[in-house]
């Protein structure tokens, strides 16, 4: 196949051929792929992405492999909900919710990047997969690499809870928990990718990995009838799913397959990890890297490798960004299963909550059409809600223990 | 001989100090600088570093000591 013309530095332009490459020889910055995209004119359209399979695979002439699909067959078309009563809580005519807390195997937008990634290793030909974790991401490469047959490693910090790595483990990879701070667990995951011939999934074979979100975008624009919304609210952590969505419209558009957009770009962070929100508020492109200090782990990334981008698609698009705190997280999270059933990981509480305050401060117009972006599952981190929840009675198995517990309850609710 | 690919961010007290100097000269490290942006607020470079892997270490845990941040070029790859 024709259709991927390599890898090309975002800084110098330099060229590569399709490899496990993730940075430039000469100035050191990250690769991505390039497509042919005037062969791809024409050849694809909204026919045939119609017709092809209810996964990410329908978009797999805009994807970085160039064989058979290996694994993730059933990833991704994940719902996009029209929201009712969301959108009357917030006051907004068009309200879209793109649901990926459901995303097949294991609940986040990470098996979208996680099967792109394995599937384009298994063509380099590694028999080794590997990632450093300690959420969503570890659960998806060590599910797409029990599907593929491949072996897996996981590295972790060494004080990571038990009960965070139960949804890793179960797929059997070797767990390696490395003792060190943070900082030092990075650099050896860096240094580890470079001597070991694995596909580190988001290192060496992230030009192809970070393809993969792209396909959240393509979904939303198929499923809004081939239109691109007016706003879109993405949560931000290492900053590639905002930016890989953007690519998505103008792909799209540039291809034809969608009019021309004028969707506006929202970083959904928060607060106590936020340099990339800081860097949209204070109007700079210098990201300052931050100690995280949230309740959102997933969003827990305070040097994000894409930052810089993510903040050129939010000034590019004329967006902007906002910040939540725990409480409003929590709110955001409960906001959106009291009203529209669905429960959040916390990601999704920052994204519910900066898409309130966005809205409340006239930054999102009321009458336009808003996409917000859920992207993890709530199921996998309840504890951050166990404080906050209670039941409402505790009765004897008594009929009429019940029947006087009821009448306090309507009492109550009268007052 | 090891070889590492790292982002220093300088913090701005010590934008004015000659730290990559002290790192060839005190510690006998080979520097090659690819790409940086330094101005009278911050800093950052992003260099390649070449020496024993103990000189190596020795190097960043000073660079650590000076308020330096160092991080491998891809920054952050633990990904939660």
């Amino acid at each position: 196949m024709t259709k991927l013309k390599g890898l090309k530095c975002r800084e110098c332009g330099r060229r590569y051929p399709s490899s496990p490459v993730h940075i430039c020889e000469f100035c050191f910055g990250p690769v991505e792929v390039d497509y042919d995209y005037e062969a791809l004119k024409g050849t694809i359209t909204r026919q045939s992405i119609a017709a092809g399979p209810p996964s990410i695979w329908r978009y797999r002439e805009l994807l970085p492999i160039e064989g058979d699909v290996a694994v993730g067959h059933h990833v991704g078309f994940t719902p996009l909900i029209r929201s009712q009563n969301l959108a009357e809580e917030l006051g907004v005519r068009e309200l879209w919710i793109k649901n990926d807390s459901v995303c097949h195997p294991t609940w986040s937008f990470k098996d979208r990047v996680v099967a792109v990634a394995v599937t384009r290793a298994k063509e380099f030909g590694f028999d080794t997969v590997a990632c450093a974790s300690t959420g969503n991401l570890a659960n998806s490469v060590a599910a797409h690499a029990a599907e593929a047959r491949l072996k897996s490693y996981i590295f972790i910090p060494a004080d990571l809870e038990q009960g965070k790595i139960v949804a890793t483990l179960v797929y059997q990879p070797t767990l390696v928990a490395v003792e060190g701070t943070y900082d030092e667990v990075n650099r050896l995951c860096s240094e580890v990718s470079d001597k070991y011939r694995w596909a580190f999934v988001n290192i060496n074979i992230r030009p192809y990995y970070s393809e993969g979100s792209k396909t959240y975008g393509y979904e939303i624009l198929e499923q809004l009838g081939w239109r691109a919304p007016g706003h879109i609210v993405v949560p931000c952590a290492g900053g590639s799913l905002i930016t890989k969505i953007w690519k998505a419209i103008r792909e799209f558009a540039s291809l034809g397959l969608i009019e021309r957009p004028a969707t506006k770009m929202y970083a959904a962070q928060a607060a106590g990890c936020g340099p990339i929100v800081t860097m949209v508020k204070n109007d700079t492109d210098v990201l300052t890297p931050v100690r995280p200090n949230t309740i959102a782990k997933s969003l827990a990334i305070g040097n994000p490798a894409d930052g810089y981008y993510a903040y050129r698609v939010v000034k590019d698009s004329g967006g902007y960004g906002e910040h939540a705190t725990d409480e409003e997280i929590v709110e955001g999270m409960l906001l959106l299963a009291r009203t529209e059933g669905i429960f959040t990981e916390t990601a999704g509480g920052v994204t519910v909550a900066v898409t309130k305050k966005l809205i409340e401060t006239g930054v999102i117009p009321r009458d336009e059409s808003i996409v917000i972006c859920i992207t993890g599952n709530g199921l996998k981190t309840p504890d951050v809600l166990y404080e906050r929840l209670e039941t409402h009675v505790t009765i004897r198995p008594l009929l009429s223990a019940f029947d006087r517990a009821l009448a306090e309850l309507k009492s109550q609710a009268r007052s | 001989m090891a070889r590492m690919r790292v982002r220093l961010t300088f913090p701005p007290e010590r934008i004015q100090e000659p730290v990559i100097y002290h790192l060839v000269k005190d510690f006998d490290i080979v520097t090659n600088i690819r790409r940086a942006d330094v101005k009278a607020d911050h800093g950052w470079v992003i260099l390649e570093l070449e020496a024993k892997e103990e000189t190596l270490e020795r190097g960043i845990a000073w660079l650590k000591g000076k308020g330096v941040k160092v991080d491998p070029v891809e920054r952050d790859v633990i990904v939660p």
